[in-house]
């Protein structure tokens, strides 16, 4: 299908469509409500355009202009529906809460993420990996361990957050055992079930070439697993964000985004409540982002990438 | 692989590991409480080694508690209170499986309408999926006390936050599982409904909709453990005054271990039931069409 550049002149038209209400909106006057209506139309109308196109720059396009429609949606009910500041401070307020406590947000993310995510997330990952090449290795293990392991991941490991804090104090090493307890089983379930994930064919390929046990682990069966321990992967880091901030609520020294978060609430200064969220949302966010440009790097020969890559 | 196991094989593991665990549990007990309990005793009673240990499994406020002290807790905390009184924890996790199961069918339908739309409208599916993937990045867990005491600011308290931040939670996983199963279909099939000049309604019902069970079943047992998860979560700010997770805190703040415990083991019941009927779920349809999903 060929197209001139109508979509972006209209996407840019959305654009200036949505700075221009902006101003406009403080009651409920027509005008502004009317604006705020064009301007949602041409967001939508330039989405589907976008969503047309096949290259780059279209793919990223559509979803960053329904992102912008989200947050200035946000922006223009909390004025015109006259919100209050507790319930939800507008996309403005927070980034402005964000320029000032800068130093503030550091200091936490230090405390939360470089000390307890990053250790309780490596110690997790990497105890469900040798757990389940070792149950591989004995099938008493596996029949004994594999319904107790799908048990666990059903718990819910958080409550035992205020134990952790009892045991080893109000550190952050508290916080990264609450992260190696719920980070430990996703992985060992689905390394179990990657391990498991190689054909027929390719293992008695492996026996004709009389390769013994850690041969055909190492060139067939890890690589063959490497999708879903990636999927592993990524769902443990969010999980371990998770256990960290809350765990936090159970007592902590003056500094951590858990901390920050409850004690903020309490305050009612929610704009930095929000401006924490938010660092911990983008902290998320690049973390996932992080290890799938990974994954893609090592599981390029798997199918779902192929797709993806429209070759 | 061998071939076919004796029945005592395949099912000998499982009790012995149980026993292992459960040697493990009260020597870690005796290590643990050991201080304490020394601390605790008659000075002029025995202190050879079984007399420490029996001490240390009988604590009142242990560091870990044996087993046995958990099950006795949890057996009192059932039947020692009426089912009216706060204290029976069977109340409590009656409120969180409530806030649980009624936030799982929101989240249910949620997901599968956002799937059903996604995989029907390329607009949507363009600009939405990155979204449903980002949103599950902000760690809504970890706001959700917040999030309760904000709209109790509101006045809006009891169950509807809560069952807003499960349906929050467990909207995901099914729609990435719908999306999937919906799409599972193969060209061929989908050439055979376009042959019989099939609309889209009926290619959805007849062949989408099928097809999607096999998805279905593994996304809800994980949407189940976050429900229940998210529910007690949402039970952890200050001022709650019903749920599990509320009596988690309270424990946590008296320094109660064993309410503590027995909570998080009533959780963690509370979670295997909510598998067993989806299990059980599973099983009806698989049932229904004859033997396979």
């Amino acid at each position: 299908m060929k197209r001139g550049g109508s979509h972006w002149i209209i996407g840019v038209a959305a654009l200036l469509f949505c700075t221009l209400s902006r101003t406009h909106v403080s009651s409920f006057h027509a005008t502004p409500w009317i604006t705020a209506g064009i301007a949602v139309v041409l967001m939508l109308t330039a989405m589907a355009l976008f969503a047309r196109g096949d290259s780059r720059a279209d793919r990223l396009a559509s979803p960053l202009l329904f992102g912008l429609l989200l947050l200035w949606l946000w922006e223009m009910l909390v004025f015109a529906l006259q919100i209050p500041f507790v319930i939800l401070p507008p996309p403005s307020a927070i980034a402005l809460a964000i320029w000032n406590h800068l130093a503030i947000l550091r200091i936490d993310f230090e405390q939360t993420y470089l000390h307890a995510v990053v250790a309780g997330y490596a110690i997790g990952c990497g105890a469900g990996f040798l757990l389940a090449l070792a149950i591989d290795r004995s099938p008493f293990l596996q029949r004994g361990l594999t319904p107790l392991g799908n048990l666990i991941s059903a718990m819910p490991i958080i409550g035992i957050a205020p134990i952790m804090v009892m045991w080893f104090g109000f550190g952050w090493q508290s916080k990264a055992a609450v992260v190696v307890l719920m980070t430990v089983f996703p992985m060992l379930v689905n390394t179990r079930a990657g391990l498991a994930e190689y054909g027929a064919m390719e293992r008695d390929l492996m026996r004709t070439y009389a390769a013994g046990y850690w041969q055909t682990l190492w060139r067939l069966r890890l690589p063959a697993a490497m999708p879903l321990i990636f999927n592993a992967l990524k769902l443990n880091s969010t999980l371990a964000l998770i256990g960290a901030v809350v765990a936090e609520f159970f007592g902590t020294p003056t500094r951590g985004m858990g901390f920050r978060i409850s004690t903020e609430a309490a305050r009612m200064n929610l704009d930095v409540v929000w401006a924490t969220i938010a660092v911990a949302a983008l902290a998320g966010s690049v973390s996932f982002a992080l290890i799938a440009m990974i994954e893609r790097a090592v599981t390029f020969w798997h199918p779902s990438l192929r797709d993806a890559e429209g070759r | 692989m061998s071939a076919s196991k004796s029945l005592l094989a395949r099912i000998l593991p499982i009790p012995t590991i149980l026993f292992v665990l459960l040697i493990v549990w009260y020597a870690a007990a005796v290590w643990l409480n050991a201080p304490q309990a020394r601390a605790l005793m008659d000075p002029d009673a025995p202190s050879g080694f079984w007399a420490v240990a029996h001490a240390s499994w009988t604590m009142d406020r242990p560091v870990l508690p044996a087993p046995d002290q958990i099950v006795t807790a949890l057996f009192d905390s059932v039947f020692g209170y009426p089912l009216s009184s706060p204290r029976n924890l069977l109340l409590q996790a009656g409120y969180t499986a409530e806030a649980a199961g009624i936030g799982l069918l929101f989240g249910l339908v949620f997901g599968i309408a956002l799937a059903i739309g996604i995989i029907h409208i390329r607009t949507m599916d363009r600009s939405v999926m990155p979204w449903v993937i980002a949103s599950q990045t902000i760690p809504i867990l970890a706001i959700a006390p917040m999030l309760v005491v904000a709209l109790g600011v509101l006045g809006i308290t009891g169950l509807t936050p809560k069952a807003a931040i499960v349906a929050y939670l467990t909207f995901f996983p099914v729609t990435v599982g719908m999306v999937k199963g919906f799409r599972t279909p193969d060209p061929l099939q989908l050439d055979l409904m376009r042959t019989y000049s099939a609309g889209r309604a009926t290619v959805f019902g007849k062949l989408r909709w099928p097809a999607a069970m096999a998805f279905l079943f593994p996304s809800l047992k994980v949407a189940v453990a976050l429900a229940v998860t998210g529910a007690i979560v949402a039970e952890m700010p200050t001022g709650a005054q019903v749920g599990l997770g509320a009596r988690l805190l309270a424990g946590s703040y008296y320094g109660q271990t064993m309410m503590m415990w027995s909570a998080l083991v009533m959780a963690s019941l509370l979670a295997v039931f909510g598998l067993v009927l989806v299990s059980l779920a599973e099983r009806g349809v698989i049932a229904l069409r004859g033997g396979r999903l």
